[in-house]
């Protein structure tokens, strides 16, 4: 009991980490996947063409080659971040792909009687898309959003490749100090606590939306 | 108040409107019959521009929607929508939104009314059609017929000059169809004109001032089929 006590601080520091690169990239990387669905929509085929070939490297690729790439290649073209700043950048651009289908998914599964309805009044596009087909594609997307945002709070850990003292990481080192497993199996606690938590939220907004069917 | 020259509309190889020519007066009741895949609900969708014509002249209120098939430009087209109303078979209500927000979103956004202008002439409009008690509801929890009276409101605080349905009978219980000939009336009697796609003939006939058919992509005056079209119908 006492060895765990004394862990926590270390993994509790780890952990600020971990949720502040899960927290800005969620903040960054949702409002660009509404982005990144509506140019997918776009009328300017380049714009499509070029959104498609993103979506499939960002798809096609491990997350963690991205990371390293954007770290470690692109300064040998000149382009050189700090560490935090290179795994926030790696983290958006791939989960803004993901975000960006499934929210494709959700605007495209609404009914074209709603454009119709918002055109006959004479909703300018904007208003119909920001009043009327967001709001119902939101509530129709929570789910999968909802899984997408545990995964990301777990692939967190793999900023330990840009050196990032993340919850994982730590956790790993003091059981390579120690010779024992205790300090994994708190990391797993912490990160089931912490999802815990997020999943009772997202339920939460998902009752939310249950105001209308 | 809407006049139709010789609109012709083709889909792929098919001319579904072979010239269309209509004209409607000024509070004026005009009911379209047909058949389904006559045209009829084709030619609404051209006077509602969400369908293109290839063809002819559309005016509303006087002014042009589309000269020899070629529509007016987007920002006049909004312009132009405040002059007529369109209320759809399924309504195409917002789900996510009350009754009362679905009749103060365009006058807000489309007339720039205040919320508390635009809440006061909902409430009229709402009042007018006996959904008052039913303001705060969602449509999922609303009956065929309140919810097409939500639609026919929604048109109605744009205070369009002639409002359009399309089937208005097809969603609704028997029993209320006669509601709605009266409440069609009683707008008409305001000064709207109505323009009323339908296969209800007994509807037609009730609602009515002038009755025209359309028949293989042409409209001609009078009631043409003897029998029921509503059997005729899917």
């Amino acid at each position: 009991m006492g060895y765990i006590l004394g862990l926590m601080p270390q993994l509790l520091e780890a952990c600020i980490v971990t949720l502040e690169v899960f927290i800005i990239v969620l903040i960054l990387s949702i409002p660009l996947g509404v982005a990144v669905a509506l140019g997918r929509k776009s009328k300017v085929a380049i714009i499509r063409k070029i959104l498609e070939l993103y979506v499939l490297i960002m798809r096609g690729t491990p997350l963690l080659l991205q990371i390293v790439i954007i770290f470690f290649g692109l300064p040998i073209a000149g382009i050189t971040f700090d560490r935090f700043t290179a795994g926030i950048i790696a983290f958006t651009l791939n989960y803004t792909a993901y975000f960006g289908e499934i929210f494709r998914s959700g605007i495209n599964s609404i009914d074209e009687g709603q454009y119709e309805g918002s055109e006959v009044l004479g909703l300018t596009p904007s208003n119909t898309f920001f009043r009327i087909i967001l709001p119902q594609a939101i509530k129709r997307v929570i789910p999968p959003v909802a899984n997408e945002i545990t995964t990301l709070l777990k692939d967190t850990s793999l900023v330990y490749v840009l050196g990032l003292d993340e919850l994982l990481k730590i956790a790993k080192m003091a059981s390579n100090r120690d010779v024992t497993l205790v300090p994994l199996l708190l990391a797993a606690v912490i990160y089931l606590v912490i999802i815990g938590i997020l999943s009772k939220v997202l339920q939460n907004i998902e009752k939310k939306y249950e105001y209308y069917s | 108040m809407l006049k139709v020259k010789n609109i012709r509309k083709h889909f792929g190889n098919v001319e579904v409107l072979k010239g269309v020519n209509l004209e409607i007066k000024p509070g004026e009741i005009l009911v379209v019959v047909g058949k389904s895949g006559g045209g009829k609900t084709t030619f609404l969708r051209c006077v509602n521009a969400l369908e293109h014509c290839d063809e002819g002249d559309i005016e509303i209120n006087g002014k042009t929607l589309c000269k020899d098939g070629k529509y007016i430009d987007k920002k006049h087209l909004r312009e132009l929508r405040k002059d007529i109303g369109l209320v759809f078979q399924n309504f195409n209500l917002f789900p996510h939104m009350s009754v009362l927000e679905n009749l103060i979103e365009a006058p807000q956004k489309v007339l720039g009314m205040s919320k508390e202008e635009a809440i006061k002439k909902a409430e009229e409009t709402l009042g007018f059609l006996g959904l008052l008690d039913k303001k705060a509801n969602y449509p999922f929890q609303l009956s065929g017929g309140q919810k097409q009276r939500v639609a026919i409101g929604r048109a109605l605080v744009l205070e369009p000059k002639i409002m359009c349905f399309d089937e208005p009978t097809s969603a609704l219980d028997p029993s209320l169809t006669g509601e709605v000939a009266n409440l069609i009336k009683s707008l008409s009697s305001k000064g709207m004109s109505m323009m009323i796609i339908t296969h209800d003939m007994d509807f037609a006939k009730r609602v009515a001032d002038r009755i025209v058919s359309m028949k293989e992509g042409q409209l001609q005056d009078g009631l043409i089929f003897k029998e029921d079209v509503q059997s005729a119908v899917s």
